[in-house]
């Protein structure tokens, strides 16, 4: 075990965590909004909402993120769209994860009980009124450990992106193992990076389970 | 090259099946030994004995919290620091079996505690030892309880073996890259990998929920 080494290369791994986090950060804000929307659209009877929302859930859970990663990435030059690695990882992971988020919140929505959507609609609020105003601020309770659970599979999904060349944590790891040849080293460095940054997000999502749950 | 030619596929159909084929070797293999390796794993996280215990879960919390990539880049660029050479599907087999070993004991492990006691301390009192109880009366009904959670990991076993495509598994995801090294249209090649992933996907859950309608415990 080459502790040298490691102190040598902890920077570079700390750099790349960093990118890791803001990666994370950003796909799971558009996960969120995608997931919520999709959401929506799903619990809708207007076909027109309802057809597009089951098939987006459908595909993109349906099929391997390395690939939608790399249809955006390699594919999306020939239809038109160059991107960046960075913004192509933020938006693959965002959608992606956006599909898992559409049934957590979904599920969540459909566990308030429906008492409440009848007692606010025959109180005279619209559907819309009735959702924002009753329905979504109950069923947020419901909704952080299943979203939690989708934020904790995202931060390791963003393992992918090193192959759409981002260099986050698994890619600085590759890296540095092809050139030091210490591959022990390097995943214990990458490795020890990821259970911080997935037990500090375990630890927020936790505290903010246990704040709504309190307010009973 | 701009535009979408999709007269391209056909001719390197025969190249994506055969790496299916492999994706499907490589997926069997690792399901069984994800199934295998779970329960022991799950046995010894609610072991009596502390140091076990203390082991295992040390051992599963790294394996949760670490992404499959990186596991399996320690075992197929990491082995051979300490001379062990395992080949590219070997690797794969043994990241995504532990991996998904380490998801199972969990789900394993809450089935097991599920069970209810009463069951646990009939067997013990009609004079069966607790590893034939555990054997032959709790660890069947856990199994049976915890089914679609085990066939929801099993599904996402099937997708994410397209990582092993990055240490050089044949599998679909890399005779998808090769017809695109050979004719430089990515996004036909990946929507065409990713239909079939679908459609895989897709049986393999029809599958799954017909196991669940067998296995589903009466109520």
């Amino acid at each position: 075990m080459d502790f040298d080494l490691i102190a040598r290369v902890f920077v570079y791994f700390a750099r790349a965590a960093w990118i890791t986090v803001e990666l994370s950060l950003l796909s799971v804000c558009l996960g969120l909004c995608l997931g919520m929307a999709a959401a929506l659209c799903k619990l809708s009877p207007d076909p027109w909402l309802h057809m597009p929302a089951r098939v987006y859930v459908s595909v993109f859970r349906g099929t391997p993120c390395l690939i939608q990663l790399f249809v955006i990435y390699f594919g999306g030059p020939q239809i038109g769209l160059q991107l960046e690695p960075f913004p192509a990882a933020v938006i693959g992971l965002g959608i992606n994860i956006g599909a898992y988020m559409t049934e957590s919140i979904r599920g969540a929505i459909l566990a308030v009980e429906r008492g409440q959507t009848e007692a606010s609609r025959s109180l005279g609020l619209s559907k819309s009124q009735t959702m924002v105003k009753v329905i979504l601020p109950q069923a947020a309770r419901l909704m952080i450990r299943p979203l939690g659970v989708n934020t904790i599979a995202l931060i390791k999904g963003s393992s992918l992106v090193s192959a759409i060349s981002v260099v986050e944590l698994t890619y600085t790891a590759h890296r540095y193992i092809g050139s030091t040849y210490r591959p022990f080293e390097m995943f214990l460095l990458a490795a020890m990076f990821y259970l911080v940054i997935v037990s500090i997000a375990s630890f927020f999502i936790r505290q903010v389970d246990r704040h709504f749950v309190m307010e009973i | 090259m701009p535009g979408l030619d999709l007269s391209v596929l056909p001719e390197y159909l025969p190249m994506l099946l055969l790496g299916l084929m492999w994706t499907c070797i490589l997926c069997v293999c690792s399901i069984a030994f994800s199934l295998v390796a779970g329960v022991p794993l799950a046995v010894a996280s609610i072991s009596r004995n502390r140091w076990l215990r203390s082991i295992t879960e040390f051992f599963l919390w790294i394996f949760r919290g670490t992404p499959l990539l990186l596991q399996l880049f320690l075992i197929y660029f990491g082995l051979p620091q300490i001379g062990v050479y395992l080949s590219p599907m070997v690797s794969g087999i043994l990241g995504l079996g532990i991996h998904y070993a380490v998801y199972n004991a969990d789900v394993m492990r809450t089935g097991i505690v599920a069970v209810e006691s009463g069951q646990h301390e009939a067997s013990r009192s009609l004079g069966l030892s607790r590893a034939q109880t555990l054997r032959k009366v709790i660890i069947p009904q856990a199994l049976r309880n915890v089914a679609p959670a085990l066939g929801n990991n099993l599904i996402a076993l099937l997708k994410e073996s397209s990582l092993v495509s990055i240490i050089t598994v044949p599998e679909l995801t890399l005779a998808a890259q090769r017809a695109i090294s050979d004719t430089f249209r990515p996004f036909e090649f990946y929507i065409a990998a990713g239909a079939i992933y679908y459609i895989v996907n897709y049986f393999l859950e029809m599958g799954l929920k017909r196991v669940e309608m067998k296995t589903a415990l009466a109520r």
